[in-house]
C-alpha cells in the first residue's frame, strides 16, 4: 500500500502496523464485512416474502395450503436453527443435483447412492465441474441465503401471522361493509395495518438475524469469522509480517462491529415505529393525532 | 452388532464410557439413533446447569439494573448490552481465545505467607469454559425479562406490602420476587427453550471435541460428513430436540401453573412460545 513497505521488518511499530493492516490479505478481510451486509440485504427481502407467504397460508381457506403453512412456522420453535443451516444448503444441493440428473442423463442406470457416496453422471454437478472458481463461490453462497431465508421466513412467517390477527377485527368488517370482496380487504385493509403490529416481532427477528450472521462460517463461506481465524493466527517469521496469536484481538473487533450494528438498528426501529404508527388505530397513533391537532 | 450391544457400546459414549472408537463405516440407523442420543447428555447438561446458575444471577442483574445507584445500574446495562447485542457465536470464539491466552501453568497468587495456584486448564474445556459462556449469556437475556417483568409490578401490590409494614428484603422475597417471576414466566420459558437450541453451537465454535465427546449436533454432523447424506442424522437430532422442547414446555409450565395458583382461571397467563429470544 505505501511505498516504506518493501521491507517490514526495518520499520518501526506505527509504520509496521500501518503496512500490516494494509496488506493484501487484510483488504479481503475488510471486504468480508461487505459480504455479511450482503448477505443481510439479500436475506432480509426474502426471509420477509417467504414469511408473508408463509403467513398467508396459514390463514389460506385450503386446508391442505394451512397444513403447510403451519407446520413451516412451528417447526422453528421445537428445532434449533444451526440444524437448519447445517441441513438445508447439502440438502438443497443433492436435491437438485438429483433433479438435473433425472432430467439430464435418463439412461444411468446406477443408484444414486452408493455406500457413503452421492453419484450423479458429470453434467448434473451443480456447479460444473468446468465452472470458473468464482460461480462455485456464488453457488455456495446462494445456497447459504436460501438456508437463512428458509429458517428467517419461517420466524418472520409467526410474526406476520400474529401481526394479520392483531388488526383490529372493526377495519375488517368495515371493510367488508363497504362491500370489498375478500382478497380487496386483505390487500388494502389488513396488509397495510398490519405492519404496526408486526414491527416489534420484526425488528427483534432483524437482531436475531444480524447475530445469526457468523454462522455462515459454518457454511463454508470466506465470511469476517473465517478471515479472523485465518488473520489472526500466530504468524512465525517466515510470514512477512510475523506475530503471536491475534486471534484474541480479532475476534474483539467483530465483537465491536456487531455491538455497533445491533445498536444502530435498535435506533432505526424506533424511528421506523414513530413513523408507522402515524394514523394508526393504535395508542401511538392516537398520540401523534392529538399532538398534530 | 445387534442393537443392544451398539446400545452398550455408544449409549454413554458422549461422556467418555464405552467403545473408544466411533463407527467408522457400515452405519445402521441404531448407530445414528444411539450415538446422538448420547450426544443429548451435552445438551442438557450444558442448558440444564447454565439456566440454574443464570437464573440467579439473572435476578441479581434485574434489581442492579432497576436500582437507583448508577454504580449499580450502570454496570448492569453495560453487562447486558454486551451480551445481548452481539453473536453468541462470537462470544464462544472469544472465551476460548482468551482462557487459551491464561499462562499454562497456572497463576500464582502470593498471599503473603502461601502461595495458590489457580490451575487454568481446565478453562479450555468445552465442560467449563463454554458452560461459563452460556452461563453469562442466558444471565444477561433473562435479566432482560425480569428487568422487565419488575418494572410491569402493579404498584398496588408494593403499596399494600409496604402498609403490612414489610422491611425491604421481606417485601422482596415476598412480594416483589414471586411478582416478577409470575410476570416473566412465558418469556422465561421461552429464553429456556432457545437456551437449549443455543448449545449446539458449542462445538461448533471455538471449543474443541475432547476425544471427539460432543453433543448431539457434533455427532449428526458427524454422520453425515461420513456418509454424505443429511436426510438421516439431521431429522433424527431434530427430533430429539423436538422432545427436548416439549420436555422443557412440560416443566416450566407447571412452575407457571404453581406461580399462577392464586390467580382466578381466566386472569392465568398461558404460555406461548414465540422465538424472540434466538442468539
Amino acid at each position: 500500500m505505501f511505498e516504506f513497505c518493501t521491507a517490514p521488518s526495518a520499520l518501526d511499530d506505527l509504520r509496521w502496523m500501518a503496512c500490516y493492516l494494509t496488506t493484501g490479505k487484510q483488504i479481503a478481510f475488510y471486504w468480508s464485512f461487505g459480504t455479511v451486509l450482503l448477505l443481510l440485504a439479500v436475506t432480509a427481502p426474502a426471509a420477509l416474502a417467504f414469511g408473508f407467504l408463509g403467513a398467508l397460508a396459514s390463514r389460506s381457506r385450503v386446508a391442505p395450503l394451512r397444513w403447510l403453512g403451519t407446520a413451516y412456522t412451528s417447526m422453528v420453535r421445537g428445532i434449533p436453527d444451526i440444524i437448519f443451516f447445517l441441513f438445508v444448503p447439502i440438502a438443497l444441493d443433492q436435491g437438485l443435483e438429483w433433479l438435473r440428473h433425472k432430467a439430464k442423463c435418463p439412461d444411468w442406470d446406477q443408484p444414486v447412492r452408493q455406500g457413503s457416496d452421492f453419484l450423479v453422471c458429470a453434467e448434473a454437478k451443480l456447479p460444473l465441474n468446468t465452472a470458473p472458481q468464482w460461480v462455485h463461490e456464488s453457488y455456495g453462497f446462494a445456497l447459504a441465503v436460501l438456508a437463512f431465508a428458509v429458517v428467517f421466513g419461517a420466524f418472520a412467517a409467526n410474526v406476520l401471522s400474529g401481526a394479520m390477527r392483531a388488526v383490529p377485527r372493526a377495519q375488517i368488517e368495515t371493510a367488508e361493509a363497504y362491500g370489498m370482496s375478500h382478497s380487496q380487504a386483505v390487500w388494502r385493509i389488513l396488509v397495510p395495518q398490519m405492519w404496526i403490529y408486526a414491527l416489534p416481532g420484526l425488528s427483534n427477528l432483524w437482531q436475531i438475524l444480524v447475530k445469526a450472521t457468523p454462522l455462515l462460517f459454518l457454511l463454508g463461506v470466506q465470511d469476517i469469522v473465517y478471515w479472523a481465524r485465518e488473520l489472526g493466527g500466530s504468524k512465525t517469521s517466515t510470514f512477512a509480517y510475523p506475530h503471536p496469536d491475534w486471534r484474541l484481538w480479532y475476534f474483539l473487533g467483530l465483537l465491536v462491529f456487531y455491538l455497533a450494528l445491533t445498536s444502530l438498528s435498535e435506533r432505526v426501529f424506533a424511528r421506523l415505529s414513530h413513523r408507522l404508527s402515524l394514523g394508526q388505530a393504535t395508542a401511538a397513533g392516537e398520540k401523534h393525532r392529538k399532538a398534530a391537532a | 452388532m445387534s442393537c443392544a450391544g451398539v446400545i452398550e457400546a455408544y449409549g454413554l459414549r458422549a461422556i467418555g464410557i464405552g467403545e473408544r472408537l466411533l463407527p467408522r463405516s457400515d452405519f445402521t440407523l441404531c448407530d445414528q439413533v444411539v450415538l446422538i442420543g448420547s450426544g443429548l447428555i451435552w445438551n442438557v447438561y450444558f442448558g440444564a446447569l447454565a439456566l440454574l446458575f443464570g437464573f440467579c444471577f439473572a435476578t441479581l442483574l434485574a434489581v442492579a439494573r432497576t436500582s437507583d445507584h448508577p454504580l449499580l445500574r450502570r454496570p448492569a446495562d453495560w453487562f447486558v448490552f454486551v451480551f445481548r447485542g452481539s453473536p453468541l457465536f462470537i462470544q464462544f470464539f472469544i472465551a476460548y481465545q482468551a482462557f487459551v491466552l491464561l499462562p499454562r501453568e497456572g497463576i500464582e497468587f502470593n498471599l503473603g505467607l502461601v502461595e495458590i495456584t489457580a490451575q487454568t486448564r481446565w478453562l479450555t474445556k468445552a465442560w467449563a469454559g463454554a458452560l461459563i459462556v452460556l452461563f453469562l449469556n442466558t444471565s444477561a437475556y433473562s435479566a432482560e425479562i425480569f428487568t422487565g417483568a419488575l418494572r410491569a409490578i402493579p404498584k398496588g401490590d408494593l403499596e399494600a406490602a409496604e402498609a403490612y409494614g414489610m422491611g425491604p428484603f421481606q417485601k422482596f422475597r415476598r412480594v416483589t420476587f414471586p411478582t416478577m417471576l409470575r410476570l416473566g414466566w412465558p418469556a422465561y420459558t421461552n429464553e429456556a427453550i432457545f437456551l437449549f437450541h443455543a448449545t449446539t453451537l458449542v462445538f461448533f465454535s471455538g471449543f474443541p471435541a475432547w476425544q471427539q465427546q460432543g453433543d448431539a449436533l457434533y455427532y449428526a454432523s458427524y454422520f453425515a460428513d461420513k456418509t454424505f447424506n443429511p436426510f438421516i442424522p439431521y431429522p433424527i437430532v431434530a427430533g430429539y430436540f423436538v422432545m427436548l422442547t416439549l420436555c422443557v414446555i412440560g416443566l416450566f409450565g407447571a412452575a407457571n401453573r404453581r406461580l399462577n395458583r392464586h390467580l382466578a382461571p381466566s386472569q392465568r397467563p398461558r404460555l406461548r412460545i414465540r422465538p424472540q429470544l434466538v442468539r
